[in-house]
């Protein structure tokens, strides 16, 4: 079922949301084709294909990046987080302040913009609005307007250090 | 630990809502989205991420300019390809070409002998894989010719300018030997006798981009053939029932043999409304007898749908008070090679194109003309946000000549509640004390304050004709247990319609709001819903949903007099209750006591119809308006053009918040769209008419950084919708009159005026340059 002859592929082992997995993949294939069609794991989703949007966003050794711009096969070895891998099947605090804040509305660019906020808040606890905006300007929503995709992070935060 | 809903409770005062209308009842409160877990933990899915083992991928070819004879098709290369199963042309389908449209039965299935726009599929490559399907489609070899494709409004209505469409496509119309598709003419008053009258007259031309949807959902489609010769087909479509229809038709089948199922789009905006890949996928599914799958790329989303550009020129006058005599419109909007909607936008956008106010004399003239671009569809608005750009820029252009305010000048001429804004024989009345929303934008951005050098503030009102016709029907089941699930065919695609659905069923069945399900998204168990477009959900679904409650409660009552042996006169009902002459029983207590030991449910049906009216230019009279006012703070970087938003206010009048945290969102995430055209999305076309900007690195729609320091979302409620507790449509207004808004403040702020948008740094940096 494949027009790529079996030498072409290449076996790649990472670890996925704390598991380690191995797909057979084209060498030209991304991580995120990789994360989508061979792990099974579509939360990552796929709009512009060329860094531009966000959408694909997972974290990979800790750090938020587009997976549409990573070959599946630089990650061999490493680690990579999607949204489905930030909880143990409920939400998260973040996810939750998204949907108190009203944050979410069709939900496509959510999971990237989740990971994208994730990363952010891992890295510096108490942004301030500024560093929201900067941080999660490459993640485009077409129907929230952005408001409060940041009061949910600026939330999460105040939730984070206790107040 | 507290609930979801009491959480959002909770959020009343931080958010700064409105206090609660309804009491303790779920309408009107801030409840959180329906089915926003699954989308915020990434479990949500979308068309692209449902799995087909087994599937054909489809991979469309075409040929890289906009206008061209098709001279032969060599797949020969393509299907000597591994994993390539078949290469469509359009030899393979029937003769003559299928077509459909919504407006006009135009757009071939698969380009028929010509290319009319720059991304038209020539044809199909059905592969094993994706890979394969995309090298396939890049070794099908095409012949053509490129024709003197017309990309722009001049030359299509230039003498002897080539025809986009074949005359033989419009046999007998008066208008089928030139490039304009249809008309359309407004007029009421002595507009002669008001151009006498007018002190002050300006006349001017603006110019509005085409633009594209960008949902952040990529389309795509997938055509299941099913063992009974029928189709299921799976888009993100936001009208399934239209799509149902559209197959049907295209492939000769009876519609129960067509089941749509139209998973929750990632963002539709108008962009998904109508069928587009879908009858291609359908011929692919039933020639090959398996499973066929496309999933669009970002461009080739880009290539499937856009908003019609318009060029609106407008003479406009006023009395010396700033009173408005005459306005005088042409409007052509660019709608591309086929009909889709768009003759529709033209003649809806256009009916308001003399905006929310007291004209005595009016003539309006509006052109469809088709050219070898993308066909336009509907998007939020719906021509309003064209021909608003233009009058309420005239607007402007009139008080700065009478030496008053965009606030002053707007008060002066803006209807009252029933008074005509559109008169003749289609006559159109406010719906709503429109001046409070007016009022309210202008107090929210402190029109009257001071502002420091290099910074303006600009206001403006749009507004746009909701549904004119329309059928919503729904189905409610009270189950034994007194949780209920609603039946209700609206796409929800972000607006939160469910959410809705379920806040009214709680209210009027007594159920707890977590007991409350929705099914929509199948057109083989949900009843028939004419289309999620129009904001017409709330207004036509939810009174459909409201009535089956109603349906409900009376069918409890029968039942419960029944095997209690009351007469049914003894007892009422009201919503969440059963009213016996012992008092009041909550209404799923009374479903159990009628239900008794065999259980079973309470099926309950609604219905809302509007009826059009054939002589009304559109159709029928609007069921509501959406009104809103804008206004925009704005700082202008002289260096640079660069203009950096530092609040933005925006004021809707909705009749009554179901539920204010998403009129509130709705909003805002509109306003931030209206910037987008505003500011700075327009698609750009080459000499051979392909979209330059193709794709997310050169098109841009506004990100966290580009929008306004301070975005205000507020409401006017009245409670005089005709939808559930007096609600109107919502979700389009706030883009409706953005530019005008901004283009006023950037005026203010620096003194020169645009009237061409996007207002990018480079346009208002050259205005700048060229103003002394």
């Amino acid at each position: 079922m494949t027009t790529v002859p079996t030498e072409d592929l290449q076996t790649v082992t990472l670890t996925v949301n704390g598991s380690e997995r191995t797909v057979a993949v084209p060498p030209h294939r991304t991580l995120l084709d990789g994360l989508r069609d061979e792990v099974g794991l579509p939360g990552t989703k796929s709009c512009c294909a060329e860094g531009e949007c966000g959408a694909c966003t997972v974290l990979l050794d800790g750090k938020a990046v587009n997976s549409c711009l990573v070959l599946c096969v630089e990650a061999e070895g490493h680690e990579v987080t999607t949204v489905e891998g930030l909880s143990d099947g409920g939400l998260t605090d973040l996810q939750e302040e998204f949907l108190n804040a009203g944050a979410v509305q069709c939900g496509f660019c959510i999971p990237g913009q989740v990971v994208s906020a994730e990363y952010l808040l891992r890295t510096n606890p108490s942004p301030s609005e500024p560093e929201i905006r900067e941080a999660l300007s490459g993640n485009l929503c077409r129907c929230a307007g952005y408001q409060r995709i940041v009061r949910a992070v600026q939330a999460t935060a105040a939730r984070r250090n206790g107040q | 630990m507290t609930t979801a809903p009491e959480r959002a409770i909770e959020q009343r005062d931080e958010l700064g809502l409105p206090a609660d209308p309804f009491g303790s009842g779920q309408v009107g409160k801030p409840v959180l989205r329906y089915g926003g877990g699954d989308r915020a933990s990434g479990a949500q899915r979308f068309v692209a991420d449902l799995v087909f083992p087994g599937a054909l991928q489809v991979a469309l070819v075409t040929v890289p300019v906009g206008c061209a004879d098709l001279l032969g098709i060599d797949t020969t290369a393509a299907r000597a390809i591994p994993g390539v199963v078949d290469v469509v042309t359009p030899a393979d389908l029937p003769s003559p070409m299928p077509r459909f449209g919504v407006s006009h039965v135009d757009r071939p299935v698969l380009a028929d002998g010509r290319v009319n726009y720059h991304g038209e599929p020539v044809a199909a490559v059905l592969a094993e894989t994706a890979d394969a399907a995309q090298a396939g489609a890049r070794a099908v070899v095409v012949d053509y010719r490129e024709l003197p494709g017309v990309y722009s409004l001049d030359a299509a209505l230039a003498d002897g300018a080539h025809l986009v469409q074949d005359p033989s496509i419009r046999p007998g119309h008066a208008l089928a030997e030139t490039n304009v598709l249809e008309e359309a003419h407004y007029t009421w008053g002595d507009v002669e006798a008001e151009q006498q009258r007018a002190d002050v007259v300006v006349e001017n031309t603006y110019t509005f981009p085409m633009v594209t949807h960008f949902p952040i959902e990529p389309g795509g489609t997938v055509a299941v053939p099913t063992d009974q010769g029928g189709l299921d087909i799976y888009s993100p479509v936001q009208h399934p029932y239209l799509l149902q229809r559209t197959i049907a038709s295209v492939i000769g089948l009876p519609l129960n043999q067509v089941r749509v199922f139209a998973p929750d789009p990632g963002g539709g905006f108008g962009g998904k409304q109508n069928p587009k890949l879908e009858p291609l996928l359908a011929f692919l599914a039933l020639r090959t007898r398996r499973t066929c799958r496309i999933v669009l790329s970002l461009e080739e989303t880009f290539q499937s749908m856009r908003r019609a550009g318009c060029r609106i020129s407008a003479r406009t006058g006023f009395t010396k008070d700033g009173e408005l005599t005459f306005h005088l419109v042409q409007a052509d909007f660019q709608i591309g090679a086929y009909a889709d909607v768009a003759p529709r936008v033209m003649g809806k956008g256009s009916y308001v194109a003399a905006g929310p106010y007291r004209i005595p004399g009016v003539r309006i003239d509006a052109r469809a003309v088709v050219t070898n671009t993308t066909p336009s569809t509907a998007f939020r608005g719906f021509g309003s946000p064209q021909v608003a750009w233009a009058t309420e820029s005239q607007l402007d252009a009139g008080a700065r000549e009478l030496g008053l305010d965009g606030l002053e000048i707007r008060r002066r001429n803006l209807v009252a509640k029933g008074e005509p804004f559109v008169r003749g024989e289609s006559a159109a009345a406010a719906d709503g004390e429109w001046i409070q929303s007016l009022e309210k934008a202008a107090e929210l951005i402190g029109w009257d304050t001071p502002l420091p050098p290099g910074r303006g503030r600009g206001i403006a009102v749009g507004i746009k004709p909701g549904a004119t016709s329309g059928l919503s029907q729904s189905l409610v089941r009270l189950l034994c247990d007194g949780s209920a699930i609603v039946y209700a065919g609206t796409s929800d695609m972000g607006q939160g319609a469910r959410t809705l659905w379920q806040q009214i069923v709680a209210d009027e069945l007594g159920a707890e709001l977590d007991h409350v399900s929705v099914v929509s998204g199948d057109t083989g168990t949900v009843p028939f819903d004419l289309q999620t477009s129009a904001s017409r959900s709330t207004v036509f679904m939810g009174s459909a949903v409201l009535e089956a409650c109603q349906d409900v409660r009376r069918r409890v009552l029968e039942l419960y007099a029944e095997s209690t042996g009351m007469d049914p006169s003894e007892l009422d009902e009201r919503p969440g209750v059963l009213v016996t002459p012992d008092g009041e029983i909550s209404l799923p207590e009374a479903a159990r006591t009628a239900l008794g030991s065999l259980r079973g449910e309470f099926i309950g049906q609604g219905t809302r119809r509007l009826r059009g009216k054939s002589k009304h230019p559109l159709g029928g009279d609007a069921a509501f308006y959406e009104f809103n006012a804008t206004a925009i703070e704005v700082e202008v970087d002289r260096e640079t053009g660069e203009l950096l938003l530092t609040r933005h206010v925006t004021v809707s009048d909705v009749g009554t918040e179901l539920n204010p945290l998403q009129v509130v969102s709705q909003d805002e995430g509109a306003a931030i769209m209206g910037l987008g055209h505003s500011q700075m999305e327009q698609l750009l076309l080459d000499e051979h008419g392909r979209i330059r900007n193709l794709g997310a690195l050169d098109y841009r729609i506004p990100t966290f950084k580009d929008v306004p320091v301070e975005l205000v979302s507020a409401a006017v409620e009245n409670h005089d919708g005709p939808g559930p507790y007096g609600s109107k449509g919502i979700s389009e207004g706030a883009l409706l009159c953005t530019a005008g808004a901004l283009g006023a403040a950037v005026t203010d702020a620096t003194g020169v005026v645009i009237r061409d948008l996007p207002l990018t740094p480079e346009r208002v940096w050259t205005a700048l340059q060229h103003q002394h």
